[in-house]
């Protein structure tokens, strides 16, 4: 009896021949990639100003804070969790590490910035930790703990601020935000991709990473084969908060300010990344690289439209079905695997 | 009975990309009969049914009521008809209450609003004929697999249903409900429905049916055969195409030293002051009826749920057991009852599948190594002989016996002396079956203790040497393998009752 004919009594929508069913893999992994390459071919065409060195340097400066975001996001949605205090978390640990920084102890030292970084990146993986303890520990659900989270960060950041701005950062670390690595590099383009490569490596090659997808997939059978899985979704809310906290600190170089009404709706983004990217949020799939490539599709649409001077309201509107398509798309997927 | 030809399929052929699911394939059905539907996983009984029920277009044939043709395009269409089908898979709402499923668009009203009080009363009405001992008002969710199955049988039958289709209905009963389903289903044949019954255990369809049609490779192999005139060892052929010599492999066994004891372990309600003893080589049997409390006690032993009391030894060194961590680390494995729910992680690759509770040994220097990993799981496909495109398949897209092999797999790698095995054998087909039961005699062979629980008596008989019975969560009664009748193992699972 043959593979495809032993697969059709269950799945009789789809006859698994091995050939097919790996060539319509690699279509739906490249199909992101493939619609970011026919984009930014579409504004090149359009406007020669696109394809220049310095724009498309300029696209990766302004994602680079979304995109590691939207990589901590990934661990978390490939779990089948969410975590959607993370736009917050940056207006937190930015305005944390702003306020520790201008600190007369801190800002007396040299390098007394870089340990309110640090320490902005620690209130991050804090609350990570928090969040990760009621969802394992409490069993709630991680749209509800987050979603009040999201407010309580929010709230946070604006007490602590006193609802003002933060600013006169010091220099050193605010020229971290535009410094460019020989003179050519933007620093939190190479932060970015440093974080994505680790990411990468995290998700594929190590134990977490593997039980992320295992989790995601089937979360009882993953219990029941041995693995510690409070501690292993504690671990990835960790993960996304840490990232957070950093993402929260680059957005303050960036903008060489604390806002602690910055970053609104950055989690929404994030999401929206790693889903055009292929994550899918009953959990199971997802890659870094698809979620920088659904950042970057994002980028681009904002970008080609600011060329091409279409009003915002428009961007949005792009966006928002892109979004759709991209859940569509992977809605049809499904239903032809099942 | 009438001999009158109410329902026929008439040459139905159905393709998909790349299979020809069912070659010009005709089934009849009459008034007052149970017409059985067998075949391997892949014959085409579910495509066929779900023709029948207009879940599914034929792309030719004709299927005719009365001699009359008829279009079927949707499952409301086919309900019209009065043909209802009860799937393998239930598919019932788990929020609602047993009544609102049962009339479920359907409801009574009265002044616009549905009339619970008499929805509830008739509901109950349909349970009560069924003595199922179900109320209408439970939440489904609240019920096992077996009271849902009730469910769905009063809800087709509430349907007035003249065509009822059953696929595989026995498959999570025990004994004693699988007896009184047949009476259910006596009592409708003699009330003149007509029953398409599509079952894997054969012992049960030559119990039931009236006629048998054999499906193989999207033909039919045999159709319409009276069931007097055929024996199980002729269906098998039939299925298969070849001889099956024996189902049940005959082993000598030769128990050696005790590899697990078990002493006064309770999980109230379900598990009362249980204690037994396992030899290494040895394949003990666990019977008794649906919520006797097998499943549990497998679960407690495994630190899937956390029992109150009790001691647990493996190799005369008692172990502490606080989750499946633990059980696995002291030695133990549960293959699980149901392999979709809390078996395997469906979409993943079958090479994650395998190594997921041995992720340790696919670590080179803190790292994954995906070569490692495939080498691993390509041995594990060897010896076990799943058939799998490749280790890099997905398992959803693979076939329930396959499934199941998958789990085993995943299991042998831990190098675990005890095997629990829960069900191992549920919806799928006899070929896959015959070759699980050389994989567990294999286990024990080897010196792995195995617990066997089993509703499908023939099986639990035939593989064990010794079978525990379990009555509300007591153990109450050991019997040797000469002592282990189909008779005896009911007695005792009744003893409670």
């Amino acid at each position: 009896m043959t593979t495809a004919q032993e697969s059709l009594e269950t799945h009789p929508e789809q006859p698994s021949q091995p050939a097919l069913a790996s060539w319509r893999t690699v279509l739906d992994r490249l199909a992101p990639l493939a619609f970011l390459i026919a984009l930014s071919i579409l504004f090149g065409a359009l406007k020669r100003e696109f394809f220049t060195v310095e724009n498309l340097l300029n696209i990766a400066t302004q994602i680079s804070v979304i995109a590691v975001l939207a990589i901590g996001e990934t661990f978390v949605i490939v779990a089948a969790g969410i975590d959607l205090s993370v736009g917050s978390m940056v207006a937190l640990t930015g305005c944390t590490a702003a306020l520790l920084m201008k600190t007369p102890a801190l800002a007396a030292h040299g390098h007394g910035w870089a340990l309110a970084a640090v320490a902005g990146i620690l209130v991050g993986a804090l609350w990570g930790l928090f969040n990760g303890l009621l969802v394992t520990r409490a069993k709630l659900p991680p749209f509800i703990v987050t979603l009040g989270v999201m407010g309580i960060a929010r709230g946070l950041a604006l007490a602590v601020a006193h609802d003002r701005t933060i600013s006169g950062l010091p220099e050193a670390f605010t020229r971290l935000g535009s410094h460019r690595v020989g003179g050519a590099v933007p620093l939190l383009v190479l932060a970015m991709l440093a974080v994505a490569l680790l990411a990468h490596l995290a998700l594929t090659r190590t134990r977490l990473g593997r039980y992320a997808y295992a989790m995601g997939s089937n979360l009882e059978a993953t219990r029941l084969s041995g693995v510690n899985v409070g501690l292993y979704m504690t671990a990835l809310f960790v993960v996304c908060g840490t990232l957070a906290g950093l993402a929260g600190v680059m957005e303050a170089a960036r903008t060489a300010i604390g806002q602690p009404t910055g970053a609104n709706l950055y989690e929404l983004d994030a999401i929206a990344a790693a889903v055009i990217g292929g994550a899918s949020l009953m959990g199971g799939e997802g890659s870094i690289t698809g979620t920088l490539i659904g950042a970057f599709i994002m980028a681009v649409i904002r970008n080609g439209c600011n060329l091409l001077v279409i009003p915002p309201s428009w961007q949005r509107v792009a966006i928002g079905t892109i979004i759709i398509i991209a859940v569509l798309w992977d809605h049809l997927r499904q239903r032809r695997q099942r | 009975m009438s001999n009158v030809s109410v329902l026929e399929m008439v040459n139905i052929t159905k393709r998909f990309p790349g299979v020809l699911a069912l070659d010009g394939v005709s089934f009849d059905l009459r008034c007052g009969e149970v017409h059985a539907l067998v075949g391997e996983n892949g014959a085409g009984k579910s495509t066929l049914m779900k023709i029948l029920n207009g879940a599914l277009q034929a792309d030719a044939g004709e299927i005719r009521i009365d001699g009359r043709p008829v279009r079927i395009p949707n499952p409301s269409a086919a309900a019209r008809l009065g043909i209802a089908m009860i799937y393998q898979e239930l598919c019932l709402a788990p929020h609602l209450s047993v009544g609102e499923n049962l009339f479920l668009g359907r409801e009574p009203l009265r002044a616009g609003l549905v009339d619970f009080r008499t929805l509830h009363a008739r509901a109950q009405q349909y349970l009560d004929d069924l003595q199922c001992g179900l109320s209408s008002r439970q939440r489904v969710r609240d019920l096992g697999i077996a009271a849902q199955q009730m469910v769905e049988i009063a809800k087709a039958l509430s349907q007035q249903a003249r065509f009822l289709v059953m696929d595989e209905p026995t498959a999570s009963l025990s004994e004693a409900e699988t007896q009184r389903l047949f009476e259910r289903i006596r009592a409708l044949r003699e009330a003149g429905v007509g029953i398409a019954y599509i079952s894997h255990r054969l012992e049960e369809v030559l119990e039931i049916a009236d006629r048998v049609t054999v499906l193989r490779d999207g033909k039919v192999a045999a159709a319409g055969l009276p069931i007097s005139a055929t024996s199980i060892p002729e269906l098998v052929r039939l299925m298969v195409g070849r001889e099956i010599k024996q189902v049940y492999p005959k082993r000598e066994a030769k128990p050696g030293d005790e590899v697990l004891r078990v002493e006064g372990l309770s999980r109230p309600p379900v598990l009362h002051d249980i204690g037994f003893s396992l030899r290494r080589g040895e394949i003990l049997g666990l019977g008794g009826l649906m919520g006797a409390g097998r499943t549990e006690l497998a679960r407690a032993i495994f630190g899937a749920d956390r029992p109150t009391g009790g001691r647990i030894f493996v190799e005369g060194r008692q172990v502490r057991i606080n989750s499946p961590q633990d059980a696995i680390a002291a030695g133990i494995a549960l293959l699980t009852e149901d392999r979709k729910r809390d078996g395997l992680a469906l979409g993943l690759p079958l090479r994650a599948n395998v190594t997921l509770p041995n992720l340790g040994r696919v670590l080179l220097h803190g790292l994954l190594s995906l070569r490692r990993e495939r080498q691993i799981a390509q041995d594990l496909v060897q010896r076990v002989d799943i058939r799998a495109a490749s280790v890099e398949q997905v398992v959803r897209n693979l076939s329930g016996g396959n499934q199941q092999k998958v789990v085993v797999a995943k299991w042998l790698l831990t190098q675990a002396r005890v095997f629990i095995f829960d069900e191992p054998t549920q919806g799928i087909d006899v070929g896959a079956k015959t070759e699980l039961y050389r994989l567990i005699e294999e286990l024990a062979d080897q010196g792995a203790g195995v617990i066997l629980i089993s509703s499908y008596l023939p099986e639990l008989l035939a593989l064990s040497d010794r079978v525990l019975v379990l009555c509300r969560g007591r153990i109450t009664g050991e019997l040797s393998r000469a002592e282990a009748t189909q008779e005896r193992v009911l007695e005792l699972a009744a003893v409670g009752h």
